[in-house]
């Protein structure tokens, strides 16, 4: 049951399309997906290596621009930003990996953040081959009908769960999380530290510049404010994890549905603009000081809070 | 064994190591005593890798040391049990013990190395399949030498071992010390518990801020004037 629980779901979301929901909900499905696929990667360097990133963006918006330029400077199909973006976001990875990963805990966290401004401004400013401030358009996009951009983003949440949980339970989950728990002690006993922090950053960053890839096939209109941004892409990313639970395999997925939700439901609430930033910042006090392991994390809790209201 | 020749180590500008040498010979156990801030872990850590001496050479087993890579040490048959034991407290017991033995002979070696560290501590076979974070802090320190033990080291450096232990079982984890040295293992210990460390080391060497001033044979500094005003309070 355990083993076959993700195929089992993975199956039931691949049927959903078949039952004829509106291209709204379709959307809705489709960004749920996406952020799980970018919360399991942000999971396996935050959560399973301990190396807490507030500049996923940066992957993500490496990834999208993969796909934007070589659709708008080579002509070809922006789904082949996907193939390519592994190789480039890789380099990427490589290079802000050298920078930052010499730094520990909160250090590492702001030179993240850092390096997800600097793309920012970066794409903002080359504008020769980024468009600049007014971004890329895909002018034709490949389907109108919303159903199979939904399997390609199941196919690529398929892909890296099996991905997160193979590495997870090889010797590499093992070096990740002695990293996480004792860096110093990891080094002592013959682990290369700085070897395996960066194989987790790569494989955490090639799997987020897909999905930033994808995206740009999926929404056709990219702008350096929108895939680099700081709040909706880096902060939500960890949200994501941290609601759904830190280093947990369905934490991601779990706070994916939440996020995307709240953040439906509160747009429908009017006049509330900019202020809905509020809101999340609400919800993440009140999520670290009750349930400090997340949703996933703490369903043992949950579950005993549940019960109560019932029998009350 | 181990020789430390003239090493100079800096916190940034500060110094804190000034001119130190010594030696650990095969076989022995030698310990490193003296008080807060004399520079007993400093010097330790430098041993391990983690600093970097700004003068003087370190040489194990043959081979200079001082500039390879801290993960590499342990292959070479230098293991540390580090400060207030720094486990793994997420994994189990036997988890953290295959944490110690992750590479070469010492990993071919995993489950008889094993069975020798339970014969040493059998309270922790009761407790294999227990989160480290969850034992008590004995225990915890037996998990740390066992991990220290699982590398097969030929030496192997005990940084403050009876840290935050009670009296009895500080005692319990000395004599497993000498145990260990007569399974062939050399020692080096870094101590604050002066009576106990000199009482079972072969030789030792007093710090003060940041040198050595004193060394001798472990019995005969027991008795030595200075060391019994300084550190043992007769």
């Amino acid at each position: 049951m355990k083993k076959t629980l993700p195929l089992i779901i993975a199956g039931l979301l691949a049927l959903l399309p078949l039952i004829g929901l509106s291209s709204y909900w379709m959307h809705i499905l489709i960004l749920v997906i996406m952020w799980s696929v970018i919360g399991m990667a942000w999971n396996l360097l935050g959560g399973y290596c301990g190396q807490v990133s507030f500049g996923h963006a940066a992957f993500f918006g490496v990834g999208a621009y993969t796909a934007g330029i070589l659709y708008n400077k080579l002509g070809i199909s922006a789904w082949w930003g996907l193939p390519a973006s592994i190789f480039i976001v890789t380099i990427f990875a490589l290079v802000i990996g050298y920078i930052c990963l010499r730094l520990k805990g909160p250090f590492f966290a702001l030179g993240t953040l850092a390096m997800g401004v600097i793309l920012r401004v970066s794409a903002e400013n080359l504008s020769g081959i980024t468009e600049g401030d007014l971004g890329i358009m895909i002018r034709q996009r490949t389907w109108i009908e919303k159903t199979w951009y939904f399997y390609i983003i199941l196919l690529l949440a398929v892909i890296a769960f099996y991905l997160v949980k193979k590495v997870v339970e090889s010797k590499l989950g093992y070096y990740f999380v002695a990293i996480r728990e004792d860096q110093d002690a990891a080094e002592s006993l013959g682990i290369n530290t700085t070897l395996y922090k960066t194989i987790a950053l790569c494989l955490s960053a090639v799997i987020t510049g897909t999905a930033g890839a994808f995206y740009t096939n999926y929404m056709g209109y990219i702008d350096p404010k929108i895939v680099f941004a700081l709040h909706d892409i880096s902060i939500v990313t960890i949200m994501v994890v941290m609601v759904g639970g830190v280093a947990t395999y369905w934490g991601p997925f779990v706070g994916a549905i939440i996020m995307v939700f709240l953040a439906e439901l509160i747009r429908t609430i009017p006049k509330l603009g900019a202020a809905h930033h509020t809101f999340f910042g609400i919800l993440l006090i009140v999520i670290i000081i009750f349930l400090p392991n997340g949703i996933t994390g703490d369903n043992p809790k949950l579950k005993k809070l549940l019960r109560i209201g019932k029998a009350a | 064994m181990l020789e430390i020749s003239n090493i100079d180590v800096f916190y940034g500008d500060v110094q804190v190591i000034r001119d130190v040498a010594f030696e650990v010979k095969k076989g022995e156990v030698v310990a490193l005593i003296g008080a807060n801030g004399a520079g007993k872990s400093t010097t330790l850590k430098t041993i391990s890798g983690i600093l970097r001496p700004r003068k003087g050479e370190i040489v194990f087993d043959g081979v200079p040391i001082t500039k390879i890579e801290p993960y590499k040490l342990i292959e070479k048959g230098l293991a540390l049990c580090p400060e207030a034991r720094r486990l793994f407290v997420e994994m189990t017991v036997d988890e953290n013990l295959d944490m110690g033995s992750l590479k070469g002979e010492a990993k071919k070696q995993r489950e008889k190395t094993r069975e020798m560290i339970f014969e040493f501590f059998p309270r922790l076979k009761e407790r294999r399949r227990q989160l480290a974070g969850t034992l008590s802090g004995g225990e915890q320190q037996m998990v740390a030498i066992g991990r220290g033990l699982m590398s097969l080291p030929k030496l192997l450096m005990f940084d403050e071992p009876s840290l935050g232990l009670a009296p009895i079982l500080v005692r319990e984890i000395f004599d497993i010390i000498k145990k260990i040295r007569e399974e062939g293992t050399t020692v080096l210990i870094v101590e604050q518990n002066t009576k106990q460390s000199l009482s079972i080391a072969d030789r030792a060497y007093v710090m003060e801020t940041g040198k050595i001033v004193l060394q001798g044979p472990g019995r005969a500094l027991l008795n030595d004037e200075h060391v019994k005003k300084a550190y043992l309070g007769v």
